[in-house]
């Protein structure tokens, strides 16, 4: 039972974020702007973070940068713009999808389908080409038939 | 010839594996390249109660290095900045990233001031501007003010006579 109970502790601890800062927010909808903002914006300084799990200073700066924004009324799209324009589309965790990025959103589907592609090529050639019988091989058969297994 | 074809997938699987192992990550392509260094007013660190701007050197090739006195690699490329500084060569303007002012005056005293000036962004904004995210940065800024060439991290001994130093030769030749 406590093993159950420090399990369901350290899982909750996976959970928790580096945000402490307390932002005062005066809609909920900017709240939750906010907090989906912060954690599709990579921390550029350790890079498998986003800004909302690390602890980094710069991340710091970038969750104000977020926050200040949302005051002034900015829109999702000009934080993002904002972001993209210093930082690059790196910044973004989930990529933008354009020309650039095809080959990263598309490339398990091309993965599968070259995979799919070759497991058909590899059966259709190992398909065993049917011979007729010969003329021993047709009576053994025959006789095999006719008397029934327990020959 | 039944091995050929494994054979050839390896080589092509190592030669991928290879180039990714030799990909620096950190490396990431600044979209500022080409486009107007942004713009900062703020105050000197030698005499805060004087103000500069990225438009005060308009008509100049110039070098922004992005530097504090907490960081550690920026020591590693402080020797090359100062034999920069004695080839006269160009503007380094250095922006102060982070820090506070005795700490920042006291590094350069202990270890030498290479910077033609020095400018303080102690809330990190203007850093966020020039997109930094790990100090040291150096940024190749041209005569109209448009910048060139980003590099990130400490710069190595070669890069001056290999990167910057002919950034600046070209760039001298544009006209404003």
């Amino acid at each position: 039972m406590r093993f159950l109970y420090v399990l369901i502790l350290a899982l909750a601890l996976n959970q928790a974020q580096a945000d402490i800062e307390y932002r005062d927010f005066k809609q909920p909808e900017q709240e939750q702007a906010y907090q989906t903002l912060i954690s599709e914006l990579r921390c550029l300084v350790c890079q498998n973070q986003t800004i909302a799990d690390s602890n980094a200073d710069l991340a710091k700066d970038l969750r104000r940068q977020v926050y200040e924004m949302l005051q002034q009324g900015k829109s999702r799209q000009d934080i993002v713009d904002f972001m993209t324009d210093r930082y690059g589309d790196f910044v973004m965790y989930k990529p933008a999808l354009k020309l650039k990025t095809m080959l990263l959103w598309l490339g398990p589907v091309l993965f599968l389908v070259i995979g799919l592609a070759t497991v058909w090529v590899l059966r259709s050639k190992t398909t065993v080409t049917e011979e007729p019988l010969s003329k021993e091989q047709r009576a053994k058969l025959e006789s095999i038939l006719d008397k029934g297994d327990d020959a | 010839m039944k091995y050929l074809l494994p054979l050839l997938l390896f080589i092509v699987l190592a030669v991928f594996l290879a180039i990714g192992l030799n990909l620096n990550p950190r490396e990431i392509p600044s979209p500022l390249i080409d486009k107007p260094a942004p713009a900062f007013n703020l105050p000197i660190l030698a005499t805060p109660e004087q103000r500069l701007s990225q438009a005060d050197f308009k008509g100049k090739v110039w070098l922004l290095n992005v530097w504090a006195s907490w960081c550690v690699s920026c020591r590693e490329e402080h020797p090359l900045l100062i034999e920069l500084a004695k080839q006269n060569k160009v503007i380094l303007v250095g922006l102060n990233y982070k820090d506070e002012m005795p700490a920042a005056n006291a590094w350069l005293t202990k270890h030498g001031n290479p910077y033609t000036v020095s400018v303080m962004d102690a809330d990190g904004r203007t850093g966020i501007d020039y997109g930094v995210y790990g100090v040291p940065e150096t940024f190749v800024i041209d005569k109209r003010g448009v910048v060139r060439y980003k590099h990130t991290g400490p710069v190595q001994p070669g890069d001056l006579e290999k990167v910057f130093l002919p950034w600046i030769q070209r760039l001298e030749a544009e006209n404003p």
